[in-house]
């Protein structure tokens, strides 16, 4: 490979479920730093790319690099120790912890000299979950179970964070808030991957995109290359 | 029926006290074994038959320890912390294929695991009935507090039991590993994606029912005869209670273990030939009444 070695290479990616395949071939980079907006319709492949990347849905072919180390195959727990944080669609809160439960439960094992994300840096950047701090996640609404969602992802230090659709179905206040936090995280050096089919949302964060349809990348470029070009959005993102 | 005698004895504190005590004893003997029972299917989702087999192997850990020793300590800590290794080796290689597993699959090993471990015992320290001596300390006339007979080595079960009762449910709801335990119960799957190794978890969560079992069986060694296939009643009074508690929860069956102990404790009083049946008199009641058990199906 040439030039810097990408923080995130997905390679060659087929995934199924049970004998229904779903992936064919997915490849995508992202550099450190990076926010690559995966866009793609209903059924295209998001969350199944998702769920490949992270282990949940361990992939049938293909590379998943992690800075050149491929780790595919390899358990969820070892993938996210390697530095990748899901953020799956439905949310996932642990609904019987409080929210400070929620992230003290995701902290890192043995941080190294604090530089790491501590449950009160959550809360510093998360000023909105300040006042739930002990109320029950199962007892917030869409907005605030995806901020803790984030913040608990963020919790494990990832390098790499996997975001499946963060906006959808929130609040303008709310979508907005989480549009700064993926800036600000972008500015920290976070490499992100965003799963979206609001178009809006997405150019207005990502720096890069890569469009899927039917389980391949069909389309990849930058944000200006893909508003130059109405075709991609007609073909594969309309309904 | 004899509830003439139950009457009798209800209406005088001394038989009251005497009764309560031994029923307490059975109860709380019960709960060490519920607990794991309940803690290993709220979190594992394994039905575990073999549970009694872990209570019978404490016993026969501890009296062999305290025949080599003389000491309750270590007889307590060798049927303790035996049967904590044991489970945990037995869970790595056989128990954690079976987690979610068809019940009738679970039903199928554990089985297996019950007549093998009788077997073994047998080989091992004979079929015959055997039982601990009372440790030195306590060998002691019983108490009488307000003219009931309690003896000396109750109090100490009691305050063992209620100890490791009160450590669970702190361990459970206060430390960061037990809010992870909580967390994995629900959704494992989550908190393996948030960097936790959750085959790990579950083994020590496997561990730690097997160790109470274990000190359940160990506590036993004195007060009632080791026999293999002593396994197997406690088994289903633990079934009882992890029902009647609501299955996963810790609380629920400590409720529902001094329970069945004070209904098998007066029961025998009453009913003496029917105390069985009381039981699942009992449990049958409750049900009708609450379907989901005293405590519905959450831990701790
Ligand atoms: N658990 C599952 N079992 C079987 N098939 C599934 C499962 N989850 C998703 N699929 C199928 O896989 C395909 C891709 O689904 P996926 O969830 O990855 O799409 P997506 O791009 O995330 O869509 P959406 O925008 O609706 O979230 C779809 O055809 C879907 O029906
Ligand atoms: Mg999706």
């Amino acid at each position: 490979m040439s030039g810097p070695v990408s923080e995130l290479a997905v390679d060659g990616l087929d995934a199924a479920y049970g004998t229904s395949q779903v992936l064919f071939g997915v490849s995508f980079e992202v550099g450190r730093g990076e926010t690559l907006a995966l866009m793609g319709r209903n059924g295209a492949g998001k969350s199944t790319t998702f769920k490949a990347i992270a282990g949940v849905l361990p992939p049938r072919a293909g590379r998943v690099s992690l800075r050149g180390d491929d780790v595919a195959g390899r358990k969820p727990y070892r993938i996210a120790r390697c530095g990748v944080a899901y953020v799956p669609e439905d949310r996932q809160v642990f609904p019987e912890h409080t929210v400070e439960e929620n992230l003290e439960i995701a902290q890192k094992r043995g941080l190294d000299g604090g530089v790491g994300w501590s449950v009160a840096r959550a809360f510093d950047s998360f000023p909105l979950l300040v006042p739930l701090r002990r109320r029950l996640a199962g007892r917030l609404s869409g907005g605030e179970q995806q901020m803790l969602t984030i913040a608990r992802a963020l919790m494990g230090n990832p390098a790499v964070l996997l975001l499946d659709e963060p906006s959808e179905g929130l609040a303008p206040l709310i979508v907005a808030e989480i549009g700064r936090l993926i800036r600000e995280l972008r500015a920290a050096g976070t490499t992100i991957v965003l799963a979206e089919q609001n178009s809006r949302f997405c150019l207005a964060v990502a720096t890069r995109v890569a469009v899927i349809d039917k389980g391949s990348i069909v389309w990849s470029g930058n944000v200006a290359q893909f508003q130059a070009d109405p075709t991609v959005q007609s073909r594969y993102l309309q309904v | 029926m004899d509830l003439g005698e139950l009457a009798a004895c209800m209406g005088s504190l001394p038989c009251v006290i005497t009764q309560v005590s031994a029923g307490l004893t059975i109860g709380l003997l019960l709960f060490l074994v519920a607990s794991g029972l309940t803690l290993i299917f709220g979190v594992l989702g394994l039905v575990n038959f073999a549970h009694g087999t872990l209570y019978m192997l404490g016993a026969y850990f501890a009296l062999s320890a305290y025949e080599l020793t003389e000491s309750f300590l270590v007889a307590t800590l060798a049927g303790t912390l035996g049967v904590a290794v044991f489970g945990l080796l037995m869970e790595r290689t056989l128990f954690r294929r079976i987690y979610g597993a068809d019940v009738l699959m679970q039903l199928l090993v554990c089985y297996a695991v019950i007549l093998i471990m009788d077997d073994v015992v047998k080989i091992v320290w004979g079929g015959d009935f055997l039982k601990m001596d009372m440790p030195e300390t306590f060998r002691r006339p019983p108490l009488l507090i307000g003219g009931g007979i309690v003896p000396l080595f109750y109090l100490v079960l009691f305050g063992i039991t209620l100890a490791v009762a009160l450590l669970l449910a702190l361990g459970m709801s206060r430390t960061r590993f037990g809010r992870t335990v909580r967390a994995a119960a629900v959704n494992p799957a989550m908190v393996a994606s948030l960097g936790v190794n959750t085959s790990f978890v579950f083994a020590a969560v496997f561990a730690v029912g097997s160790g109470l079992a274990g000190l359940a069986g160990a506590l036993s060694a004195p007060i009632r005869s080791v026999v293999p296939g002593a396994g197997v009643s406690i088994l289903i009074e633990s079934f009882i209670v992890t029902v009647i508690g609501g299955m996963g929860s810790i609380g629920g069956a400590l409720a529902a273990a001094l329970l069945i102990g004070l209904t098998r404790s007066f029961g025998s009083i009453g009913f003496p030939l029917f105390t069985e049946g009381l039981m699942f008199l009992m449990m049958a009641a409750i049900l009708l009444v609450k379907p989901s058990g005293l405590a519905g199906k959450h831990l701790a």
